[in-house]
């Protein structure tokens, strides 16, 4: 990264985003670490690969998503014009397949029959399930037993496609606890197993991989807004947990310095309380699951669970890019609580009849923080990263409404 | 770089001795921390002739069921790393001789600070560090400053670890080697010396320093049976089970946990006579 005019250089070849990232793993895990990082190397621009990729990804999945004028929302907030990114209309309803998908085609060439991944609110788990089913292949997914029982339907999604669901009561049950004991799989399995990770956290070349794939929802964008606008957006908001739908949007704009980035991290009941996801506002550089970012942590270096509303956000890290990229100042972070969410996922619903997943629904809190203020001319893209669907018993529980 | 420490003495000794030794390892503060200490002073005498001292940590991910919820154990009790040397202080006013290894993963002694952790270390009388999440890859965070600082850095090479690579795990590697005897976590599966001989002899082939196994290892035979190929075995689950063991429903050391513990590397020790 010692060209001063490109923030899209990264990472060096130790995987590093400044101080971030790195390949902090044991030296089992290394050799494969390694291999993950020739194959990605020797395919990602291996034309057959783009190809099939691409392939999958307009018939498949049911790419491109639309940018969306949210025409009753923008009226509502009475300031600057909101588009959508619909990536919630992809099939699984998330961002989260445009990663996976790319990850089983990559597995399925290093010959590895054996795909484990972690998740926490389900949908990795889900999309990831899916694509071992489209191509035969054996899957299990790790979860914290707390999640599974917050999210059956989930749980029961990925056991209908034909992945076992390993419930982990290690640690404390959650995410990071997951991702714990994938890693232990994988140490145990080296030899048929590919490790497909959901976010862009891990070790070097997770994050830089991950964020390749979901570099498409920029891609797409920035096509699309100059359909719509003929120019570029001005404001680009996403949710960040780990971080890979942000990583995805703002990766391709990350050289145009007139457009403002700004991640929006889970404030959980706030961050005066101790009890959020918040892992930049309210942690500190650590190492954890193979790479140095900002995590929850106490004085001591140990990790402790993040609290937020949406499970999805409910991870004590945040992708080591994301890390730099707020050292840098290039990408501005802010966060949102439970109830702003909430609020947020009401207000899309109703004025928009689109309802949003609760990660999302960050992002779109903001918006409506800062949109008013704007003028009608400026320009912000929200990316709508997954539906409501798997969320609507937890908000009807909040909302103290008995189904 | 030749970082001369007690672990060298040891195996010296071990030679001299004709005879592989014993590493043992437990979780620092587990189940508490004046059991832990007491335990960790009782070690030598009971037969172990090098200490694997544990650091807890929430996350640790190379560790099976039984080392992980001994950190567990330890963090619920208050452990944290300056108490973790201060018992290594306490150890060391009535053993100088014992090599004593912290062994655990990177975050702790990254939020500690690496400058001052090994500047404490060092004058708590530690020996040598495994850390578990730092490969050679990332050997400038703390292998190079433990050299440096005169303290070994001892790398794990495992099954997986090609002729390719092995020169580079070794490039700085001191103390010893622990060979990692399965792919796997701690306390899982099982092998034999037999087994894993064409690994440690490719070890062999490129090194002169001294080679330990562990992982998997439970029994006196088992200390034994590596010994014919290695330099010592290290017992780390078979131990933190007796400590498991003998506690209440609280978590709360049984009367005789000590003892039970001692005894039981007693007999581990058996093997490397």
């Amino acid at each position: 990264m010692g060209d001063l005019n490109t923030y899209r250089a990264g990472p060096d070849e130790g995987g590093r985003f400044g101080i971030f990232g790195g390949r902090f793993v044991a030296e089992t895990l290394m050799p494969l670490i390694l291999d993950v990082e020739k194959a990605y190397k020797q395919y990602k621009d291996d034309p057959e690969f783009c190809d099939e990729l691409e392939y999958y990804l307009k018939h498949y999945v049911g790419r491109p998503s639309p940018l969306y004028y949210a025409e009753r929302m923008t009226e509502h907030l009475g300031g600057a014009k909101v588009y959508m990114k619909r990536d919630e209309l992809n099939h699984t309803g998330a961002h989260k397949i445009n990663s996976t998908m790319g990850q089983i085609l990559l597995a399925k060439r290093m010959g590895k029959p054996r795909i484990i991944a972690e998740t926490g609110a389900g949908q990795h788990g889900v999309a990831t399930a899916t694509v071992c089913a489209l191509f035969g292949l054996e899957c299990v997914v790790y979860m914290g037993a707390t999640d599974i029982k917050r999210q059956a339907p989930n749980v029961f999604r990925m056991k209908l496609l034909g992945a076992e669901v390993v419930p982990v009561t290690s640690g404390t049950g959650t995410l990071k606890d997951a991702m714990n004991e994938a890693l232990r799989d994988w140490v145990a399995n080296v030899d048929n197993t590919y490790y497909l990770i959901g976010t862009v956290a891990g070790p070097h070349p997770y994050p830089t991989m991950v964020r390749d794939f979901q570099c498409i929802i920029g891609d797409e964008t920035r096509v699309q807004m100059d359909e719509a606008e003929s120019r570029l957006p001005d404001t680009l908001v996403a949710s960040i947990g780990g971080g890979s739908n942000a990583m995805g949007l703002f990766h391709p704009f990350l050289d145009d310095s007139s457009v403002e980035i700004i991640g929006v991290e889970a404030a959980g009941l706030g961050i005066e309380t101790g009890k959020h996801c918040a892992s930049i506002k309210g942690g500190h550089p650590g190492v954890l699951h193979g790479n140095r970012t900002f995590l929850l942590q106490d004085d001591d270096g140990q990790i402790y669970d993040g609290h937020s509303i949406s499970a999805g956000l409910d991870y004590p890290g945040i992708g080591p890019e994301h890390s730099w990229l707020h050292d840098v100042g290039r990408v501005k972070y802010v966060s949102v609580t439970d109830d702003e969410a909430l609020e947020a996922f009401q207000l899309c619903t109703r004025l928009e009849g689109i309802i949003p997943a609760l990660e999302p629904s960050h992002a779109l809190a903001h918006v409506m923080k800062i949109a008013p203020d704007l003028p009608k001319d400026h320009l912000i893209v929200i990316n709508l990263c997954g539906r409501g669907d798997k969320d609507v018993f937890a908000v009807a529980e909040m909302l103290g409404v008995e189904l | 770089m030749s970082v001369e420490t007690r672990i060298k003495k040891m195996f010296d000794t071990l030679k001299a001795e004709s005879r592989g030794g014993l590493g043992v390892f437990i979780t620092a503060g587990d189940p508490d921390y004046d059991t832990s200490l007491e335990i960790m002073k009782g070690l030598p005498g009971a037969g172990a002739d090098m200490i694997e001292f544990g650091m807890p940590f929430s996350d640790p991910m190379a560790d099976g069921p039984a080392i992980q919820v001994a950190s567990q154990r330890s963090l619920a009790n208050g452990q944290n790393m300056k108490k973790t040397l201060a018992m290594v202080t306490d150890f060391r006013s009535g053993n100088d001789v014992t090599p004593i290894i912290l062994m655990g993963y990177y975050n702790p002694i990254y939020s500690y600070g690496v400058d001052a952790f090994l500047k404490d270390a060092k004058a708590a009388g530690i020996d040598g560090l495994i850390i578990v999440d730092l490969p050679p890859e990332e050997e400038n965070e703390l292998c190079l400053p433990a050299l440096k600082a005169g303290i070994n850095f001892i790398y794990l090479t495992a099954p997986t670890t090609s002729d390719e690579r092995l020169p580079r795990v070794l490039e700085h590697a001191s103390g010893f080697i622990y060979y990692v005897s399965i792919t796997g976590i701690t306390g899982t599966a099982s092998t034999t010396a037999a087994d894993i001989k064409p690994n440690i002899d490719r070890i062999r082939a490129s090194t002169d320093i001294p080679l330990a196994v562990g992982f998997g290892i439970k029994t006196a035979e088992n200390v034994a049976d590596f010994n014919t190929i290695a330099d010592a075995a290290i017992v780390g689950t078979a131990v933190v089970n007796v400590i498991a063991e003998n506690l209440d429903e609280n978590n709360a050391a049984k009367s005789g946990l000590i003892d039970k513990v001692l005894g039981f590397v007693r007999d581990l020790s058996e093997g490397t006579k």
